[in-house]
């Protein structure tokens, strides 16, 4: 049962960006899971003290193994030691996957909307990497905000799909600094910038919105007020207080 | 005991007592909502609370508002293991609301603005435990915490305090809502740790 603590083995750790590491966990009888879906994470300290965290799948396409992406947040309890301690061969407890509503399944038809807000491109990712895998033809389109072109996850990845998928659409926008020769200079995410760069509302794409609260708080009003129902935006907020920078 | 990481220390704050098992405190308030936030203005807000044979109890903000007002200071507890203690709040308590009311039923279904719905069971409504709260910390509730009211029991986890709240059907059966049927717990109970179904 998903409820359970189970025991995870450390199978791969990759630093991702600066601050962010992708960690492959193999789960015995784990059996799979749904794109979008998140894991609970256990720490226990050597004198039994625990810590847990949510954190979401990264990819579906895997049996026994999940890949999560984690973010160091400078002062974190437990980020930190995901990011810099833990080590291939170290085991750690894990709930789940769990969640049934901000999930992408590859019999859903609609054209989708992704947004994401830095970090949040986590369950994302694992949407485009279901809906590539399978024969969908559905329209995917991606937004990533991110502070800084070396704040990407899974660029290459991004950047190869992006180039040969007939059925994916990326936009980034930049809001501290962008690559050299992008057309836009760096700002705060605008509604206007926002509208430009996504499905409009006459494609009535189903809508996943992730990232921090604040970011996904005012992407979903603004998509609201542009006309977009609000019954076709899903959101997944990680917590903070960031905002749209 | 779990598995032990030699290198986590974590920051201790189990030693408190008003902490469920698996929650750390913070001193934020995060929000937590499936999607958009609906906007109702109190001109057009209703709470209602209907029974088995078909009666409907209804009032208005203006009626609302002259019931009885509480003060309430309680924690809460939020299942992705945030709490928040001492926080203060004003609104109705639900033995109010029920007064008048007659069933047989044991359950209830809460019904949000924007479509949101939790079940609860009557019992955890009533004796002073459940309320429909409108102030926050001395502030009208804000729209992302689910203003201009929401429903607040404290004594689960948060997502049966059910933002944008328009009224409780009551129910014969305990019928899963929202979460409830995206893989979280029927009652949610955070000293029992009763997260996911
Ligand atoms: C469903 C879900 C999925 C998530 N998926 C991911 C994921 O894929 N990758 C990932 O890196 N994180 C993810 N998170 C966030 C993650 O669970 C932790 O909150 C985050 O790693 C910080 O934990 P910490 O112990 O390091 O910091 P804490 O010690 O918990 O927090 C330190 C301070 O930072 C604030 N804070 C907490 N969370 C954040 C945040 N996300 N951003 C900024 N400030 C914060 C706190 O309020 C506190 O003041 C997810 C959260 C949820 C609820």
């Amino acid at each position: 049962m998903s409820t359970l603590w189970r025991v995870a083995d450390v199978v791969s750790s990759i630093p991702e960006t600066e601050t962010a590491r992708t960690i492959g966990l193999r789960v015995n009888g784990l059996n799979g899971n749904l794109a979008g879906q998140h894991i609970d994470i256990r720490l226990t300290a050597d004198d039994g003290y625990t810590a847990v965290r949510s954190y979401s799948v990264s990819r579906a396409d895997m049996e026994e193994t999940l890949e999560i992406t984690v973010d160091e947040l400078a002062n974190g309890e437990v980020s930190p030691y995901l990011v810099r301690e833990l080590a291939v061969g170290d085991q750690l407890e894990i709930r789940g996957p769990v969640g049934g509503w901000f999930v992408w399944k590859p019999t859903d038809t609609n054209p989708v909307q992704l947004i994401a807000g830095g970090s949040g491109i986590v369950p994302l990712m694992s949407m485009i990497r279901a809906h590539h895998a399978s024969e969908n033809p559905a329209q995917f389109r991606l937004l990533y905000s991110l502070k800084s072109p070396e704040a990407g996850f899974y660029r290459e990845e991004l950047q190869t799909l992006g180039q040969e998928s007939r059925k994916l659409t990326i936009d980034y926008v930049y809001t501290r600094k962008a690559p050299e020769g992008w057309p836009n200079t760096p700002q705060r995410l605008t509604a206007e910038t926002l509208l430009a760069n996504i499905l409009p509302t006459d494609a009535v794409p189903d809508i996943f919105i992730c990232g921090q609260t604040v970011f996904v708080e005012t992407v979903a009003e603004w998509l609201v007020q542009a006309g977009y129902p609000a019954a076709s935006i899903k959101t997944e907020r990680f917590g903070g207080t960031g905002g749209t920078r | 005991m779990g598995i032990i990481s030699s290198g986590f220390h974590g920051r201790r704050q189990t030693g408190n007592p008003a902490l469920p098992p698996g929650q750390y405190e913070t001193a934020s308030f995060p929000v937590l909502t499936a999607g958009p936030a609906p906007r109702i203005p109190t001109d057009e807000w209703e709470f209602f609370i209907s029974t088995e044979s078909g009666q409907r109890h209804a009032w208005s903000w203006d009626t609302f508002m002259a019931l009885p007002q509480m003060d309430i200071h309680t924690d809460i507890h939020c299942v992705t293991s945030w709490s928040k203690l001492g926080t203060t709040w004003r609104g109705v308590s639900l033995d109010t609301l029920f007064e008048d009311v007659e069933t047989n039923c044991r359950f209830t279904m809460a019904h949000s603005y924007g479509g949101y719905t939790t079940n609860v069971p009557l019992p955890d409504l009533l004796g002073g435990r459940a309320w429909v709260a409108w102030e926050f910390d001395g502030e009208p509730l804000e729209r992302a915490h689910g203003g201009p009211a929401r429903l607040l029991v404290p004594h689960l986890y948060f997502w049966k305090s059910a933002k944008w709240i328009n009224g409780i059907e009551l129910t014969q059966d305990d019928v899963p809502g929202f979460w409830e049927s995206n893989g979280y717990h029927i009652h949610g109970d955070p000293w029992r740790e009763e997260r996911y179904s």
